[in-house]
């Protein structure tokens, strides 16, 4: 059996007297889309910046491809870092960049090299996610919601992660735009076999992404299986949040 | 509700004032490393020249018409505050010499420190906060570039350069504010008032000036840059960071002012 692409083990972060994260044990397997659902606030973000990195958890370990990563500076951590990628919620696109120096930013570190060639991928990448040329001398600010949501998934894939973090992918966009985003998210896990970890509490986003979903409850993993078991997890945490039921077990 | 014991009351002023105590020793320890680690970090590359130029631009030569007005009316009225104090006892032929001194070793620096980090601290603050709460910043990690050498380490370094440019410029326009008054209105002799003013004007002075200048642009960019990246908590966030970076800055410039001159005097 191969090693998963990424193993949680007892993950666990406070803030203050609040535990946030209190035990999270979670693996994901090489190419697969993992779909992590929850409440407002139940951590889920996180335990993604946990990985990333970017929040540094109380105990655990966090090991890709079977290094572990709690515990690494500088060099060894960039290089570590360099296999993800993140589509953050609200876009966070660079407001002061035009959109090609954007989605070029992670291959030039910001810097301002090899113009013609980074115009070029930077426009490949935003044909990816259905963007023309149109779109690249323009600022953030100029594009819609969608659009940004679409330029931030082209920054995110541009250095071809081999891991995509999705941070409420859906969140703010109409169903329509939202089934867009959900099949590119699909067509990008199968076309470039990224493994991908989605957080949402979007249950039609995550019936349409997700190879697994896992549920995060009072900051632990309390059920994970296949998609299609969704609907019969038997767990009355499951049912009550996949059938948005304000009445159960979760207060 | 239950009277309190005069024992407690001491016991609770006691906690409030080590209370105090350590959350400043707490900021001034963040604070440090905040600065450390940029400092570190801009030693290793990857290199921002563009933004090092970028940011020089438009904290040097952008600053320059606050600094000049700042100046040349600080100039013209010390000259004629002291040409009215001194014609009280016979020394209006001081004003040359308190002009230039005055301009060049306290209000020149301290002027133009405090201008600019009205100026430039908030709009760090501001900035950086707005990329910390909208998640510009972790975003920036994500894509494998170091926003401390990215973002911070550009305006520390443009900050420490252009102050000292800023505050000769300054001195300059100072004195020339009070030439202006001192020769036309006053009826100084223009040639007289210049060999008196380079007579007074010693190498230490301006030296002190320099060191003065390039000490508040530390801090002007430090305090920006830390309050910025420390933001949490949305718009109302910002705000609070920005007036803190503010009144911080302004603080540490007129504290280290002091202690500068008390070192360099004392």
């Amino acid at each position: 059996m191969t090693t998963p692409k990424i193993v949680l083990t007892d993950i666990a972060k406070a803030f203050g007297p609040h535990r946030v994260l209190d035990g999270v044990d979670l693996a994901i397997e090489r190419g697969e889309s993992l779909t992590i659902i929850g409440q407002s606030g139940s951590g889920k973000s996180v335990m993604l910046k946990c990985i990333l990195g970017l929040i540094q958890p109380d105990r655990g370990s966090i090991r890709v491809d079977g290094e572990e990563m709690l515990g690494l500076k500088g060099r060894e951590l960039d290089r570590a870092r360099a296999k993800f990628g993140m589509l953050f919620q609200s876009g966070a696109l660079f407001d002061s960049l035009p959109v090609w120096r954007n989605v070029t930013f992670a291959l030039t570190q910001g810097r301002t090299i090899e113009t013609a060639r980074m115009r070029k991928i930077a426009q490949e990448n935003l044909e990816r996610v259905g963007l023309d040329a149109t779109v690249l001398d323009l600022k953030p600010i100029e594009l819609s919601g969608g659009m940004q949501k679409r330029v931030a998934l082209a920054r995110a894939i541009a250095p071809r992660p081999e891991i995509i973090f999705f941070d409420e992918p859906t969140t703010g966009l109409d169903p329509i735009r939202a089934d867009v985003i959900n099949a590119l998210i699909v067509e990008l896990v199968e076309d470039l076999g990224v493994t991908a970890l989605t957080i949402t509490h979007d249950m039609a986003s995550a019936r349409k992404i997700a190879h697994r979903v896992a549920m995060l409850y009072e900051g632990r993993i309390i059920w994970n299986g296949a998609r299609d078991r969704l609907h019969d997890s038997g767990n009355p945490y499951v049912d009550q949040f996949v059938q948005g039921r304000a009445e159960g077990p979760i207060g | 509700m239950t009277p309190v014991q005069p024992i407690e009351a001491v016991f609770a002023l006691f906690a409030a004032i080590g209370r105090l105590a350590i959350a400043a020793l707490g900021g001034i320890g963040r604070v440090t490393i905040f600065a450390i680690t940029t400092i570190v970090r801009a030693l290793l590359p990857p290199y921002y020249p563009a933004r090092l130029f970028a940011q020089l631009g438009n904290l040097g030569w952008l600053s320059l018409p606050v600094v000049g007005l700042t100046a040349i009316f600080t100039g013209a009225a010390l000259a004629q505050q002291t040409f009215t104090a001194g014609s009280r006892f016979n020394a209006t032929s001081t004003v040359p010499a308190i002009v230039v001194l005055g301009m060049v070793r306290e209000l020149g620096p301290v002027l133009v420190g405090l201008m600019v980090a009205g100026r430039v601290s908030s709009a760090m603050a501001a900035e950086l906060g707005t990329m910390r709460v909208t998640e510009q910043l972790d975003a920036m990690t994500t894509l494998r570039t170091d926003p401390y050498r990215y973002l911070i380490a550009p305006r520390l370094f443009a900050s420490v350069i252009a102050l000292p440019a800023l505050v000769l410029i300054a001195n300059v326009i100072g004195i020339l504010g009070g030439y202006l008054i001192s020769v036309y209105k006053l009826g100084f002799n223009a040639v007289g008032y210049l060999s008196v003013s380079r007579r007074y004007l010693e190498t230490g002075d301006l030296a002190m000036a320099l060191v003065k200048a390039g000490v508040f642009g530390f801090f002007i960019a430090l305090m920006g840059c830390y309050h910025g990246f420390r933001t949490q908590g949305g718009a109302a966030g910002v705000g609070r960071s920005t007036t803190n970076a503010v009144v911080s800055t302004f603080v540490l410039i007129l504290l280290s002012n002091f202690l500068i001159t008390v070192i360099a005097f004392g």
